[in-house]
């Protein structure tokens, strides 16, 4: 069983070693929170404590009136629900011929999907911006999420095609027998299987949507249009010098979305991504 | 298997329904994705610029020729690798070890996997503000406790030329760890546990069951994770921005920070492209040298 040693001394190192880990991956989340509810003069002490000794909500209402946080993520909400639902409706299709077809196109497909990983974005990004303005789409949600939609297809379909070749095929071929034809067996037998499989990709493709940066960075230029990200970032200021308080509460609250919905899938995404490249 | 089967039996009409199935997603993808791409290889061969009024024009290797006079690039290019190899390493030195103690029955490794899900749900902005709360030189926790310790008056982390980048990569470090924990534990899991008890029962200590028999089983999964992590950071842009901006003096500008500057403040298209291509090339040659090594394993 035990890889890593079975002696006592053993087990107590093994102790040590996930409290470290236990430790540095909360800390820096801990102290996030701990600075949202301090009160700015403790804030500006010089000896900052963990535990905010009279702890406040002003910073969360401090934010809120500085930044408009609330269309930010609204504007948020409405790109990633977009991108999420519209990317799997067209994945889910694809991702189905690449796993039970095997020919050229769903051979330079797979390719296509590894390699898009490798892409810097700065080059994509250009023409991008430029073909955008053309169509003066420069600045507007719907740019955006045409951009999010493609963004995130080659995971969609990476995650998709994991599910679909965990539907046994003897299924199908059951259904084919019994006269069905191919789209009533894939609507009837399959897709009801790939539920739960579609589900976690959609909400992974919010999640990253949600959490997307550069992209909304470039296209989007007016604060009222701005997603959650970049409406973040004009908490630190032109010099860097930051209102620590509220851009705490700000931070804290944008995290909250992606945390709950991630922890839900995040057995599913695992799963999904490991089906995809152990069967691949 | 299933479509070749039912083509053979229903004709052609298999074909054109596949087709069907396949537009909705190869369209977008083709018009958003391949051909934006082609198009950035193109524009690093054009004068094009934000803002021009006179038409843009070929001008062949010009901007690669300027490129590679061009010292801040080949130092943001150093920088990115440095950035790039810096984050990987530990991060899968660390997730290795991780995945080691997950995969055993401790008592609190719930915990540890609840809490590795944070950096990864988080957006990235988020995980660079909060880390420049940490940093931060008067308010923050790590200067408390360098101070509480007795270790001096603490730094000022992410604005000192000397810590800048070591401060960066620690928080790349943190933000990537949890993918890199989980394929490596998915790797561990599907490793068989009779050849560790045959290995133990054959006077095998640790560090040799992990070399005869842990490695070899999730080899595979890490050689991946390793270079899709390498490109991934190579590529990586939020952290940082929001981390220090690049600076200070450009001792952290990485290669996309540096091309984002000049296409998106300084309106050279062109330019910015011919930086894009450049690393492609280099992310290609990554991946060559990654293939190479895989296939190169596959023989022992």
């Amino acid at each position: 069983m035990a890889a890593l040693g079975t002696g006592r001394s053993a087990r107590a190192g093994q102790y040590v070693a996930l409290l470290c880990y236990v430790v540095f991956l909360a800390f820096p989340f801990l102290w996030l929170i701990s600075t949202a509810f301090k009160p700015a003069r403790e804030l500006a002490s010089l000896h900052p404590t963990w535990i905010p000794e009279n702890a406040t909500l002003d910073n969360f209402r401090q934010a809120f009136d500085e930044q408009p946080l609330l269309q930010a993520a609204g504007n948020s909400l409405v790109a990633a629900l977009a991108a999420a639902l519209i990317a799997v409706v067209i994945a889910t299709p694809m991702a189905y011929v690449m796993a039970r077809n095997r020919n050229r196109l769903t051979a330079a497909s797979t390719g296509w999907v590894v390699v898009s990983q490798a892409f810097p974005f700065v080059l994509v990004i250009i023409p991008l911006f430029l073909i955008l303005k053309n169509l003066h789409l420069i600045n507007t949600l719907f740019g955006l999420v045409m951009v999010y939609v493609v963004w995130s297809l080659p995971f969609a379909l990476w995650m998709l095609v994991g599910y679909v070749r965990a539907v046994p095929l003897e299924l199908e071929e059951a259904a084919a027998v019994d006269g069905a034809g191919r789209l009533r067996t894939l609507i009837s037998v399959t897709a009801p299987l790939l539920a739960p499989g579609i589900v976690a990709t959609a909400l992974f493709a919010f999640i990253t949507a949600w959490n997307e940066f550069f992209f909304a960075l470039v296209l989007l230029k007016t604060p009222e249009k701005q997603t959650l990200p970049v409406v973040l970032t004009h908490f630190l200021g032109a010099e860097g010098v930051a209102d620590l308080g509220p851009l705490a509460a700000a931070a804290f609250l944008a995290t909250l979305p992606s945390l709950v919905v991630f922890a839900v899938i995040q057995k599913r995404i695992t799963g999904g991504m490991l089906a995809g490249a152990v069967k691949s | 298997m299933t479509l070749a089967t039912a083509t053979a039996r229903t004709g052609k009409r298999t074909d054109h329904g596949a087709w069907f199935l396949v537009l909705p997603a190869l369209i977008p993808i083709l018009v958003l994705s391949v051909g934006p791409l082609l198009y950035g290889i193109a524009l690093a061969f054009t004068d094009s610029q934000a803002g021009r009024t006179e038409p843009t024009e070929w001008i062949g290797t010009l901007n690669f020729r300027d490129l590679l006079h061009d010292t801040l690039f080949w130092e943001s290019f150093r920088i990115g690798l440095l950035w790039a190899v810096g984050v990987t390493v530990p991060q899968f030195l660390l997730a290795l070890g991780l995945a080691l103690l997950l995969n055993q029955q401790l008592r609190m490794r719930w915990l540890a996997r609840a809490l590795a899900i944070i950096p990864w749900a988080m957006p990235e902005v988020v995980v660079g503000i909060m880390w420049r709360l940490v940093y931060n030189p008067d308010a923050g926790i790590l200067n408390e406790t360098v101070r509480d310790l007795g270790l001096g008056d603490g730094r000022d982390w992410l604005t000192g030329l000397a810590t800048a980048l070591p401060a960066v990569i620690a928080v790349g470090v943190w933000a990537g760890m949890p993918q890199t924990t989980v394929a490596l534990l998915a790797g561990l899991q599907n490793t068989p546990h009779e050849l560790h008890e045959a290995a133990a029962l054959d006077g095998a200590g640790a560090w040799r069951r992990f070399r005869t028999v842990t490695w070899p089983a999730i080899r595979p999964i890490a050689l991946a994770v390793t270079a899709l992590n390498l490109i991934w950071n190579f590529n990586s842009f939020a952290l940082v921005y929001v981390l220090t901006g690049g600076g200070p003096g450009g001792r952290t500008r990485l290669p996309m920070l540096f091309a984002y500057e000049e296409a998106f403040r300084y309106g050279q298209f062109g330019y910015a492209a011919a930086m894009g291509c450049v690393m492609v090339a280099v992310i290609s040659v990554m991946l060559a040298v990654f293939l190479a090594g895989r296939l190169k394993g596959g023989d022992q």
